[in-house]
């Protein structure tokens, strides 16, 4: 952009920026070298001095913010929140990724475990298998809480390869059976010798019902994401264990964590600065990996590239790679428009991990608010 | 490369066959490369990696071992000499064990965990007699007597591992990708380094320490081993012999051995005065002592003559003949005189003259001594056969000894039998003695070397590789000279110039690279045979005169003089094509040296030497139907080296050749090419992905550091009972591969998980190479890994009985200590074992030494523990419980002890560029950037960390294996391999990088995680193979308050082992005192270490003491407690008064008043 002093420029009626401090302010510019202007500028007298108020309004937020699905399935969801600050936006995700809970496998009680695989990296593996629940029917469990029907679920995984079978057995976590009894494994009493003292012995769990007579749960039971690898048997190995699941928060553990990532990505804006024909516009067209470009057919032979499908720009920087094309093509991000990408794990669908999200900084905001006052 | 001697004749007549393939590469119409690297794997996959190992040891097995027990096959009594025995075949058996009397199959996988020794039944057939008693007794034979058993070298012929495949192999528990070449020793895994020497039996010329030129030659045979030294000081030569007390003038020498006019000498030294002119000083020397006949010569030098006062040599030099005997057997053993003919002897003399007189007139003609081609490297099979010798003699002569000693007494019960008494303890505990101690100490052939063998350390896949081909050196570590750390030129392709450690032994250790062999000794008669037929004048057919004849060369074989030639090239170049026909052994080297006028062949053993395609006029002989068929399967390695496509040529024949790297480059001259250039590196240098723009120190500490990083071990890891394993939880095979990992197999067995890497500074936690990990990732399993320790109880045996199994006691009171424990009294696997339980409980008895016919059941026993030791508050677990007997022949208990670690603040990790760094601080995933993709670095390096490194190649390992995970390719970074296609270029990568919407240089845009905006600058984000190595906080991390003190000083124990203290030194001390902070010292190395309180008597100022029940403060000298003061001292003060006193000085201690 050419510069031009101040005193130069044609009067500007109040409440506007001038343009290029306008595009500094909006937008992140990609050079080749470096991305210049990333930073988004909050203080409301920032430019004061050119009789421009930069402060927040409520209103104009919630008459520009806007929400738009691009695509939404069971799994990912890919959104637009246009008209919102980079903070707030990276407050969700950051929820996303660490705040919002899931329940996933935290305690395993090997009763018999002759896989090759060690009892801990077995435990391991099967703490990273999203269980598909909705957690928020579930209670926290803290450190002294005996696991009940509504803190924890419990899951039983038998698997044996007969001997003499010849080949390998794989485990998947689709092995992995519910038990809405609760375990089965008795706890080792004080006094073993004396059977008839309890009718029924107890166990690692105290369930008071089992959680399938639950509506939530008496229809779909709880499964766990199918078709993980956990173990691999070879003939006479087997595996016998009691997996308990509990409701935990990524911040502990990315077990927990209920997106396989989330993140945005600010709307890419592609700016051809000069009039880009002929041979040039072929040239850029070739350029780009993802298409960005278009030729326009001008009439008499004449054809000029246009800007077809900004969107898709991964910012390579191929177009402005060369020298000289810096000064032809623009590349820029928009400041307030991101496009956010969900990846759920399955526990919850991404609509809901979003509205979650939202909720959880709410319950944030409003603990400030009630802290300080 | 571009020296010496063109083959020109060779070119010329090129023999039938090769006028085939002449007619072909005319057809076509350009040089067309033919990639030559299928070559390697076919080569690797007939010779293994470790083949020269394997060679050597077979050769002693199969060859060697014969020769040694024929050369000492007979043995007699001195007592009676008819009493004899004569060893008429040797042979070495299957690998067996002896239990009980029976004899069972045995492999080495049970080896390593019932700690015994693989090893072969040797079996001699003896003929003997056993004594006439006047009678005439026929001689008896007997077959398959078994007198020792030797351990076997594992994959050698002689393995039971030999030629199995992969699956027999799994069967037998043992990993298909393990290399051999060592032993098994009581469980241990021993290997025999390869040792570094000078040639022997060759003229080296060089300076002594004065400067003055020298002549030496290391002279060995069967008999003697000495040093024969030729020496010029102040223009005379002398001659330096262990034998004789002091130098000796040499021309007396000659005189000695019969030539006495000085006429012959100089006509043998040839005809240019120049020379003569030389040898005069010396002559004249000679003839100021008086000597001119043979016999005053012999006269003088019997006076020189070392009298061996050892009684034991001069028993065995009863007929050693003085000075004459000398200059036969001594000097210069090489040389047999027979029938008291020297003049073989004299001529080799005379040449030594020659080349230090040309030396002396031209500085140039002095040999390096750090020249490979000087060296001989010394493996596995001639050292067992060293020490095989001396035991085997030492067995005879302990035959005879014993023989002798039976037949002496006067009254025998039993009748006497030779073949009885042949005892099988010598040879099997002597060579197993010296393989697990590593001393090769013989007297009898004046060697004493240490550390000879090593454990091979199974730390790493790439550690033991890297034991295989560790060549360790002749030079003491402290020699201060540089000349043999550099790296020497003719290295080329044999030794890598990559793989050596830092610190006192660089440059010192080195490794062999990829491709390099190591030849084994060669017949000499048929080459001899050969030579003569081929035109070479034996030299006892020649008058002095000729030896230095201008028109001819000399032909020396293996350092002896064969003859001349007088036409030295067409000779050359005849040897060499029988060679490549197969005449003659495949690792025979011809090499003409046109300045010392001398045809050179080799066959000894020790030589390196590497195959290479012969190439006529600079046309490869490889043809691409070649490589075809060799792909198809049609062909293999052996069949391009009896075909002659392909030679082993060892350092020196490389002088005589021109080598082109590829075949483009190859001109009219060139005489071989190049098989793969990445190959001049060794195993460990080559995991390194784009080694070649590196800075090359760093690809030094990638070496060293390759063996420490955490990995898989082998397939066989989980049933292997070694005292430590590392491994890693989820290993990978790297993105970025070379060439030489697929030959290895460390794609198979990798050490390291491709991380993805953000070089950019975060959080000020990585300063000075730190890396800041993504918790996340951790979470999910990056870098996890499992340390097992061994831990081994043993049920002792005893003259009556033995400690015995113990069943814990369930009590209520002992449940909890006794949980581990199963009923036999081992903790049972699977089970958490934390710092401080129970592991292990037997039942020991009260008394050991109780009477042998005490009845069992009177015998009391009393239960033993063992508490296992570990972090506190860390949960390892029980992995496995073994019972085996151990080398005592005790049953003994092995726990694995497994803990899973994942990494923490202080780990250190590496990527395989030599660029180490502990993790600084672990991150949240949500703080650290993500990218437009969605990706968030796995870990974060600083970018300081290249500047000064020039680690170009990391940087391309991040671009290349970025492209790979984007395009689905595993991507090559083999050394030099742009040329070849065994590296991916720059170019095709960033292409690659763009097509996938990359930027071309592997800058991506990244969002900040903390504030969410984008980062100000594009940051180099891609996956790096990192290595976690060994070294973990846990295993060091160390603090004390109160803990154990040393018993004589009473002061804190030193070293984290013993929980020890951590010491205020010397420099700390020094600091306090500067800043006057007395009272910190006074509390350091006083109230904190060992105060004590004693009683000095102000008078006499020595110790007294304080009677403990009457509180009365005596003064011991004074015979009083009068004056007697109490006062704080360290003990060890204390303790040094009183160790002062013991040596009768006095100390005293003058009080004054405070
Ligand atoms: S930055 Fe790359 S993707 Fe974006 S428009 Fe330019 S060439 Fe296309």
């Amino acid at each position: 952009m050419p510069k031009t002093p101040l005193w130069d420029l044609p009067e500007l009626p109040k409440n506007e920026l001038p343009l290029h401090l306008q595009l500094q302010k909006t937008r992140v510019f990609c050079n080749n070298d470096a991305p210049t202007h990333t930073e988004n500028i909050h203080y409301s007298g920032a430019y004061a001095a050119m009789g421009v108020d930069n402060s927040l309004r409520l209103d104009e937020f919630r008459k520009n913010f806007k929400v738009k699905i691009i695509k939404l399935n069971e799994e990912d969801m890919e959104f637009d929140l246009i008209g919102i600050d980079a903070s707030i936006a990276n407050a969700f995700r950051r929820i996303l990724i660490s705040e919002v809970p899931t329940m996933a496998i935290e305690k395993v009680l090997v009763a018999n475990s002759s896989s090759v695989v060690q009892d801990e990296v077995l435990a391991h593996r099967l703490g990273l298998i999203p269980i598909i629940v909705d957690p928020r029917l579930f209670d926290y469990m803290s450190e002294n809480d005996i696991p009940n029907e509504k803190n924890s679920i419990v899951f039983k995984l038998h698997v044996k390869n007969k001997r003499g079978s010849g080949e390998r057995r794989t485990v998947f976590s689709h092995d992995l059976q519910w038990l809405p009894f609760g375990s089965e494994y008795a706890l080792p009493t004080e006094n073993p010798s004396d059977p008839n003292s309890n009718t029924k012995p107890k166990t690692y769990t105290s369930y008071t019902f089992s959680q399938d007579t639950l509506p939530e749960f008496s229809s779909n039971p709880i499964t766990v994401t199918p078709g993980i690898i956990i173990s691999k048997l070879g003939p006479g190995q087997e595996i016998e264990l009691e997996a308990h699941a509990c409701k935990g928060l990524g911040k502990t553990h990315a077990k927990w964590s209920p997106v396989a990532t989330a993140w945005y990505r600010m709307l890419p804006e592609v700016i051809l600065l000069q009039d880009i024909e002929d041979e040039d516009a072929e040239e850029l067209v070739k350029k780009c990996p993802v298409n960005v470009f278009d030729i326009e057919d001008m009439g008499k032979g004449r054809k000029w590239a246009t800007v077809a499908r900004p969107r898709a720009c991964t910012l390579c920087r191929e177009c402005i790679r060369e020298p000289g094309w810096e000064e032809k093509v623009a590349l820029r991000r928009v400041k307030d428009h991101f496009i956010f990408t969900i990846e759920s794990t399955g526990a919850l669908p991404p609509e809901v991990l979003f509205t979650e999200a939202v909720k959880i900084l709410e319950d944030k905001c409003e603990r400030l608010i009630t802290e300080m006052s | 490369m571009v020296m010496g001697v063109m083959e020109g004749s060779d070119a010329l007549h090129p023999s039938q066959g090769m006028r085939e393939v002449d007619k072909q590469f005319l057809a076509a119409p350009v040089k067309s490369a033919v990639d030559k690297f299928q070559l390697v794997p076919e080569f690797i996959k007939v010779r293994g990696l470790v083949k020269e190992h394997l060679d050597s040891f077979n050769y002693f097995i199969t060859t060697d071992i014969k020769k040694i027990v024929e050369a000492n096959n007979f043995v007699r009594c001195t007592f009676d000499d008819k009493v004899y025995l004569r060893y008429l075949k040797v042979s070495v058996g299957k690998p067996s064990v002896v239990k009980d009397g029976i004899t069972d199959e045995m492999n080495p996988q049970q080896c390593r965990l019932g700690e015994m020794t693989y090893s072969a039944p040797i079996c001699v057939d003896i003929e003997y007699c056993n004594g006439s008693y006047g009678h005439i007794v026929h001689p008896q034979v007997k077959k398959g007597v078994v007198i020792g058993r030797m351990p076997i070298m594992l994959r050698s012929s002689h393995c039971v591992l030999f030629g199995k495949d992969e699956e027999e192999l799994a069967k037998l528990g043992e990993c298909p990708l393990d290399p051999g070449g060592y032993f098994v020793v009581k469980g241990n895994e021993k290997v025999i380094l390869i040792q570094e020497q000078l040639s022997k039996n060759r003229i080296i010329i060089d300076k002594d320490k004065k400067g003055c030129i020298q002549a030496s030659i290391m002279s060995s045979t069967s008999m003697t081993k000495a040093k024969t030294t030729l020496v010029m000081e102040k223009e005379k030569i002398y001659l330096n012999l262990n034998s004789f007390t002091s130098k000796v003038p040499i021309m007396v020498v000659m005189k000695a051995m019969g030539m006495e006019t000085d006429q012959e000498v100089v006509q043998m030294l040839g005809r240019d005065p120049q020379y003569a002119a030389l040898l005069l000083p010396s002559m004249e020397d000679c003839s100021n002592l008086g000597i001119y006949t043979r016999k005053q010569a012999l006269a003088f030098l019997d006076k020189k003559h070392r009298k061996w006062n050892n009684s034991n040599n001069s028993n065995n030099r009863k007929d050693d003949g003085g000075a004459l005997g000398v200059l036969r057997d001594i000097f210069i053993a090489t040389i047999q005189v027979k029938d008291d003919d020297f003049h073989r002897k004299c001529a080799y003399v005379v040449v030594m003259l020659r080349r230090m007189m040309d030396a002396y007139l031209n500085k140039d003609a002095l040999d390096d001594k750090d020249y490979i081609g000087n060296k001989r490297l010394e493996l596995s099979g001639t050292l067992m056969a060293l020490l095989f010798e001396d035991l085997f003699k030492t067995m005879n002569t302990g035959l005879v000894a014993y023989s002798d000693n039976l037949l002496n007494k006067s009254s025998r019960s039993t009748k006497f039998d030779i073949s009885q008494h042949i005892s099988r303890e010598d040879i099997t505990n002597g060579l197993e003695r010296s393989l697990s101690t590593g001393n090769w100490n013989l007297a009898r052939f004046k060697m004493d070397k240490k550390g000879a063998t090593q454990i091979v350390s199974r730390l790493s896949f790439i550690a033991a590789y890297g034991y295989m081909t560790k060549i360790s050196p002749q030079f003491e570590k402290s020699r201060k000279v540089s000349g043999p750390r550099a790296l020497q030129p003719s290295q080329w392709g044999m030794l890598c110039p990559c793989d050596t450690p830092e610190g006192e032994q660089c440059g010192l250790v080195k490794n062999l690279s990829l491709m390099t062999h190591v030849t084994t000794d060669e017949e000499e008669g048929p080459i001899i045979t050969l030579c003569t037929n081929l035109g070479v004048e034996d030299l006892s057919l020649l008058s002095g005169e000729e030896l230095h004849s201008p028109s001819s060369y000399l032909i020396m074989l293996n350092g002896s003089i064969l003859g001349k030639h007088r036409r030295p090239q067409l000779f050359a170049t005849s040897m060499r094509k029988l060679r490549r026909a197969g005449k003659i052994s495949d690792f025979v080297s011809v090499h003409v040296n046109e300045k010392q006028r001398c045809v050179y062949i080799a066959s000894d053993g020790g030589r390196v030497c590497r195959p290479l395609v012969i190439a006529d006029n600079g046309v490869s002989r490889i043809k691409h139907h070649h490589m075809k068929e060799l792909k198809d399967g049609i062909r293999n390695f052996d069949s391009f080296l009896r075909e002659g496509l392909i030679e082993y040529l060892d350092v020196n024949e490389e002088n005589n050749t021109l080598i082109a790297l590829y075949e483009g480059e190859a001109t009219s001259d060139t005489t071989h090419i190049e098989i793969e250039p990445f190959t001049i590196l060794g195993v460990c240098a080559g995991l390194i992905p784009f080694p070649h723009h590196n800075q090359s120190p760093r690809n030094t500490y990638q070496c060293a550091m390759g063996k420490q990083a955490m990995g898989n071990i082998a397939y066989n890891q989980l049933c292997r009972m070694d005292t430590l394993i590392y491994l890693l939880v989820y290993p990978q095979r790297p993105l970025l591969t070379t060439r030489t990992i697929e030959l290895v197999g460390y794609d198979k067995l990798g050490a390291g998980q491709n991380a993805t890497v953000a070089v950019m500074s975060y959080s000020g936690y990585d300063i000075e190479d730190a890396i800041v990990m993504n918790k996340s990732s951790l979470d999910r399993g990056f870098g996890r890994c499992i340390v097992m320790k061994r831990h081994t109880a043993v049920y002792q045996k005893y003259a009556n009985t033995s400690e015995q199994f113990s069943t814990p006691s369930r009590a209520p009171h002992d449940r909890e200590r006794n949980q581990l424990l199963d009923n036999d009294g081992l903790a049972s696997p699977g089970e958490i074992i934390r710092h401080q339980d129970l592991y292990f409980q037997k039942l020991v008895p009260e008394n050991a030494n109780i009477s042998v016919n005490a009845h069992p059941s009177n015998i009391k026993y009393r239960p033993s523990r063992q508490t296992y030791k570990g972090a506190e508050g860390e949960a390892a677990v029980v992995d496995r419980v073994a019972l085996c007997s151990d080398k005592r022949n005790n049953l003994s208990v092995k726990f694995m002890i497994r803990h899973t670690r994942r990494p923490e603040v202080g780990d250190k990790f590496s990527s395989r560029h030599g660029q180490k760094g502990v993790c600084g601080t672990i991150v949240q995933q949500e703080d650290f950037p993500f990218s437009e993709r969605g990706i968030c670095p796995d870990l974060i390096m600083n970018p300081h960390g290249f500047p000064s490194r020039m680690t170009v190649g990391k940087m391309i390992e991040l671009l290349g294996s970025k492209a790979g995970v984007s395009c689905g390719r595993f991507h090559f970074g083999s050394a030099f391999g742009e040329p070849s296609g065994h590296a991916d270029k720059v170019e095709d990568i960033s292409a690659t990088l763009v097509k996938h919407g990359f930027c071309y240089n592997g800058k991506d845009f990244l969002y900040s995680g903390i504030t969410g905006t984008p980062l100000q600058a594009y940051i180099f984000m891609g996956p790096i193979y990192y290595q976690k190595l060994k070294h973990m906080v846990m295993d060091k991390m160390h603090a004390r308050g109160m803990g154990p003190r040393q018993l004589i000083t009473r002061q804190p124990t030193e070293g984290r082992s013993k929980n020890g203290g951590l010491r205020v030194g010397e420099m700390e001390r020094d600091c306090l005192i500067a800043y006057g902070a007395s009272n910190l010292i006074y509390e350091r190395l006083m109230i904190s270490s060992d105060p004590f309180e004693v009683q000095v008597c102000r008078k006499c100022g020595l110790l007294g003491y304080e009677n403990h029940k009457t509180k009365a403060k005596v003064c011991s000298t004074c015979k009083n407690g009068d004056n007697i003061s109490s006062m704080k001292l360290p003990y060890a003060c204390k303790l040094l008064f009183q160790e002062i006193q013991s040596m009768n000085i006095v100390p005293k201690l003058t009080l004054a008043d405070s």
